[in-house]
C-alpha cells in the first residue's frame, strides 16, 4: 500500500512537470486565433485506441464489423468536434496534442507502447486512471472523451436496434 | 416524404417577414430602429410582440439560425448542434456543470420541455425582502402571468404522465410525498417526446411560433446568425450594436458585420451571454454586481431500471412534480430541490450515465426499461450562497465560473437519496445515480448506506443545469445592476429583459417567469417610448 502511494505520488509529480513543459509547448505553437480542429498522425491514432476501450459491449463481435465501426466512430468524434465553438475546438487539439507527445502518454496515462500498438485493456486502465484522477485537468480530458465517444456512438441510428430504441416517429423525421 | 405539418415559418417568409439571414450577406449591414432586443428567447420573444404591436419599430438579433418545424426531425445528432449552444455541452469554467441552453430563433423556448410554472411566493417574498422589489408581489404578477398563459396556451395537461413521470407520482406517493401535474405551453401537442429537440408539429408554443411571428407580422425585422460583439458606448448611453455576421456553420464568422443603431436598447441574450455582452463593451457598472451573483438549479441525475417498459423517450417528457423538498426546511437553509423526470434519448442518456465499456454498454441494453428522475436544487438564497460570475474567454466568448460549494454538495447528496428511494419505492429492481464512483443499487436500504457514503466532490458526480439565472441582477434599492423595471443602472437607454434580472434561482422551471415578468417591463417600456397602448396581444386563431 505503502509502496503504491509512493510510486502513485512521484507519478503525480513526474505529470505536473509534463503538463508544465506541455503547457509551456503550447503557447509558442497555438496560433492567436483559435483555429479549427485538425485530428492527424498520433491524436488520430489515439483516438483510435480510445475509441474500442470505451466501446467495449457495444461494438460488434466480428473483427471487420469491429474495425469499420470504430473508424466510422473517430470520424463522427472528429465531426462532433467540428461543430464546437473555436475555443472549445482549441482546448481539444490541446488534449490531443498532450497525447500524442510520447512522455504525456507514457508518465500521465501510463500506456507505454505507441497508440497504435497499445491493448485495449491497457487503454481502459488508463480511462479509469483519469476518471477519478487527482488532477482536476485529466478528469475534465476523460469526461470530454467519455462524452465525445459515446455521444458519437448512440447518436448514430445504426445503434439504436441493440439498445431497442424504435427512433422518433417515422412520418415526421 | 414532406411534412404534414404547415409550417408558420415557410408562411410568414412568404407574406414578407423581413429576416435577414447573416450568414447569406455578401456586404456588411448598417440598420436602425426604434428598438434593438439582443435575443429571441422568452424575454426577447415577449418583448419583440409587446413593442412591435405598439406600434414601435423593432430588430431582434439572434446569433443562432432560423428553424421551424421543418427541420425538427427528432435527431439529436442534428438538433444539439443545430439548436443548442455549444452543442448542448456549454460547461462551467471548472467543467463541472453541464449547462443547456437554446441558440436559435426562440432561444430556449424551442428546445425546452415545456414546464411553466408560475414564480414561487416564496421566492418573491425573499425577493422583497432582501431585494427590495416591493412591486414583485403575487397578486401584482398574476395578472401577467395570467396574460402570459392566455398567450401561450399554458394549461393544465389532460393526457396521463408516461410511465417514467408516473414512475415518480406512484413512488413519491408511496412515501406520502406528495407531487402534483405540470402545466405545459402546447397547443393539440400529439405526445410525442422530442420537445427538447424542437418541436414538429408545432404544438409546443415557444417563441419561435408565437410571439416571433406576430412581431414579424407587425413589421419587426429579425436578423440570425449575427453574434452581438459590442455595444458602442457614449457617456450614459448606447449610440451602437456592432455584430459579427456568421457563417453557414453558425461557428466561424463569415468576414461580414452588421452596425446597429437604436433609440432604446433591450437585452435579453440569457443570463450568461447578456452579461458577457455588457463586460465586452466595458459597460459602467456602478454596483459592482455585472456578471455577478448567476444562479443555475444545479441538476442531479439518478437512473433507475424496471421490470416493465418505460419508454422514456415518449410522451410529454416533463408532467409530475413534487416540491416536496423545497419546504421541508427554510428557503435560506440547506439546499431545497424540485423532483422532476427528464426525457431519456440516446445521447443525453449515455453522456449523462457515468462509466464506460461493458458496464455501461449493459445499462444502455436496459434503454427501454430505464426510468428517470431529476433534482434541480434552489441556489442563491443561502447564506453561502455566492453563485457563479461570468467571465470572458481571450475571444471574448463567455464562461461561467460556478464552484460547487458545501452546501449544493450537502444538497447533491440529500436529492440522490431523495430519488433512489423514490425509484425503489416506484417498483425500481436496481437505481444508477449519476456519479462517477456509485454502482448499481439492487435495493433501497444498499443504495442509502451507498449513497450516503459516496465522495462529494468536482467531477465525480454529474451535475447539469437548464436554468441559467441571474447576472444583471435587479433590486429596489439601487445595489442591483438594473432595477425593478429592468433599467440598467448606468446607461439610460438599455433594459434587461430576461432571466438575467433574478436576483437568485427561481425555485422551478423558470420560463413563465421570464414570460410574466417580461411581459410587464415591455408594456411599461412601450409606454416610456411613446408607444400605442393596445390590447393584450392574444394567440392567432388556427
Amino acid at each position: 500500500m505503502e509502496t503504491h502511494r509512493r510510486t502513485f505520488l512521484k507519478a503525480s509529480a513526474v505529470a505536473a512537470l509534463v503538463l508544465a513543459a506541455g503547457g509551456g509547448l503550447y503557447p509558442l505553437t497555438r496560433p492567436a486565433q483559435a483555429q479549427p480542429f485538425v485530428l492527424d498522425g498520433e491524436a488520430r491514432a489515439a483516438l483510435h485506441a480510445i475509441v474500442p476501450a470505451l466501446l467495449d459491449g457495444a461494438l460488434p463481435a466480428d473483427p471487420t464489423q469491429r474495425a469499420r465501426a470504430i473508424t466510422a466512430t473517430t470520424e463522427r468524434v472528429h465531426q462532433t468536434i467540428l461543430g464546437l465553438p473555436l475555443a472549445t475546438q482549441q482546448e481539444i487539439q490541446d488534449l490531443f496534442g498532450l497525447l500524442a507527445l510520447s512522455p504525456a502518454r507514457r508518465l500521465l496515462a501510463g500506456v507505454a507502447p505507441a497508440w497504435g500498438e497499445a491493448g485495449e485493456e491497457e487503454v481502459a486502465a488508463f480511462l479509469q486512471d483519469w476518471r477519478t484522477h487527482g488532477l482536476a485537468l485529466l478528469r475534465t480530458a476523460y469526461q470530454a472523451l467519455h462524452d465525445l465517444v459515446l455521444g458519437a456512438w448512440y447518436s448514430d441510428p445504426a445503434h439504436w436496434a441493440a439498445i431497442a430504441y424504435p427512433g422518433p416517429p417515422e412520418a415526421l423525421s | 416524404m414532406s411534412s404534414p405539418i404547415p409550417d408558420p415559418i415557410e408562411a410568414g417568409l412568404a407574406r414578407g417577414w423581413k429576416v435577414i439571414d447573416g450568414a447569406a450577406q455578401a456586404r456588411d449591414l448598417a440598420l436602425s430602429a426604434d428598438v434593438v432586443i439582443v435575443g429571441s428567447g422568452a424575454g426577447g420573444g415577449v418583448t419583440a410582440e409587446i413593442l412591435a404591436l405598439a406600434g414601435l419599430s423593432v430588430i431582434l438579433v439572434e446569433e443562432g439560425a432560423l428553424k421551424s418545424s421543418r427541420d425538427f426531425k427528432m435527431r439529436e445528432a442534428e438538433a444539439y448542434p443545430a439548436l443548442y449552444q455549444e452543442s448542448a455541452a456549454r460547461k462551467t469554467l471548472d467543467k463541472g456543470v453541464n449547462i443547456l441552453q437554446g441558440r436559435t430563433v426562440g432561444g430556449s423556448t424551442t428546445i425546452n420541455w415545456t414546464s411553466s410554472f408560475r414564480t414561487p411566493p416564496e421566492t418573491l417574498a425573499f425577493w422583497r425582502e432582501h431585494y427590495a422589489l416591493e412591486g414583485y408581489t403575487p397578486d401584482a404578477l398574476a395578472p401577467w402571468f395570467a396574460r402570459m398563459e392566455a398567450r401561450l396556451h399554458i394549461e393544465d395537461w389532460p393526457t396521463p404522465p408516461n410511465e417514467n413521470n408516473e414512475a415518480l407520482r406512484r413512488g413519491a406517493a408511496r412515501l406520502g410525498i406528495p407531487t402534483g401535474l405540470i402545466r405545459r405551453n402546447v397547443k393539440g401537442c400529439w405526445n410525442l417526446g422530442y420537445c427538447g429537440m424542437g418541436c414538429p408539429t408545432n404544438a409546443k408554443q415557444s417563441m419561435l411560433v408565437s410571439t416571433i411571428p406576430a412581431a414579424l407580422d407587425h413589421g419587426a425585422t429579425l436578423l440570425t446568425r449575427a453574434r452581438a460583439e459590442r455595444f458602442v458606448i457614449h457617456g450614459e448611453r448606447v449610440e451602437a450594436l456592432d455584430c459579427t455576421l456568421l457563417g453557414a456553420n453558425g461557428i466561424t464568422a463569415n468576414g461580414r458585420r452588421a452596425r446597429l443603431q437604436a433609440r432604446h436598447w433591450v437585452l435579453a441574450g440569457g443570463a450568461i451571454n447578456s452579461p458577457a455582452l455588457l463586460l465586452r463593451s466595458n459597460a459602467p457598472d456602478p454596483s459592482g454586481l455585472l456578471g455577478k451573483r448567476s444562479f443555475l438549479h444545479p441538476t442531479l441525475v439518478s437512473a433507475a431500471i424496471f421490470p416493465q417498459r418505460v419508454d422514456g423517450y415518449a410522451g410529454a417528457p416533463q408532467s409530475v412534480y413534487s416540491d416536496h423538498f423545497l419546504h421541508t426546511q427554510a428557503i435560506d437553509g440547506p439546499l431545497g430541490y424540485k423532483l422532476e423526470a427528464p426525457p431519456l434519448h440516446p445521447v443525453l442518456l449515455a453522456t449523462t450515465m457515468a462509466g464506460f465499456g461493458s458496464a455501461h454498454a449493459e445499462m444502455m441494453r436496459q434503454f427501454p426499461r430505464l426510468g428517470g428522475m431529476l433534482a434541480l436544487l434552489r441556489d442563491g438564497f443561502h447564506q453561502d450562497a455566492r453563485g457563479g460570475s461570468v467571465r470572458l474567454n481571450g475571444d471574448g466568448s463567455p464562461v461561467l465560473d460556478y464552484p460547487l460549494n458545501d452546501p449544493i454538495w450537502d444538497g447533491a447528496r440529500r436529492a440522490l437519496l431523495s430519488m433512489a428511494e423514490i425509484q425503489f419505492a416506484a417498483g425500481a429492481r436496481g437505481v444508477q445515480v449519476a456519479h462517477e464512483s456509485a454502482p448499481r443499487y439492487a435495493t433501497w436500504p444498499e443504495a442509502k448506506q451507498g449513497i450516503g457514503a459516496l465522495p462529494y466532490r468536482l467531477h465525480a458526480v454529474r451535475v447539469a443545469s437548464a436554468h441559467v439565472m441571474g447576472g444583471c441582477m435587479m433590486s429596489g434599492d439601487a445595489k442591483g445592476v438594473t432595477d425593478p423595471d429592468g433599467r440598467y443602472h448606468g446607461l439610460l437607454n438599455l433594459s434587461v429583459h430576461d432571466g438575467s434580472l433574478f436576483p437568485t434561482s427561481i425555485g422551478a422551471n423558470p420560463q413563465l417567469s421570464i414570460y410574466g415578468i417580461v411581459a410587464r417591463l415591455a408594456s411599461n417600456l412601450a409606454v416610456a417610448l411613446g408607444g400605442q397602448t393596445t390590447q393584450a396581444p392574444m394567440a392567432a386563431e388556427v
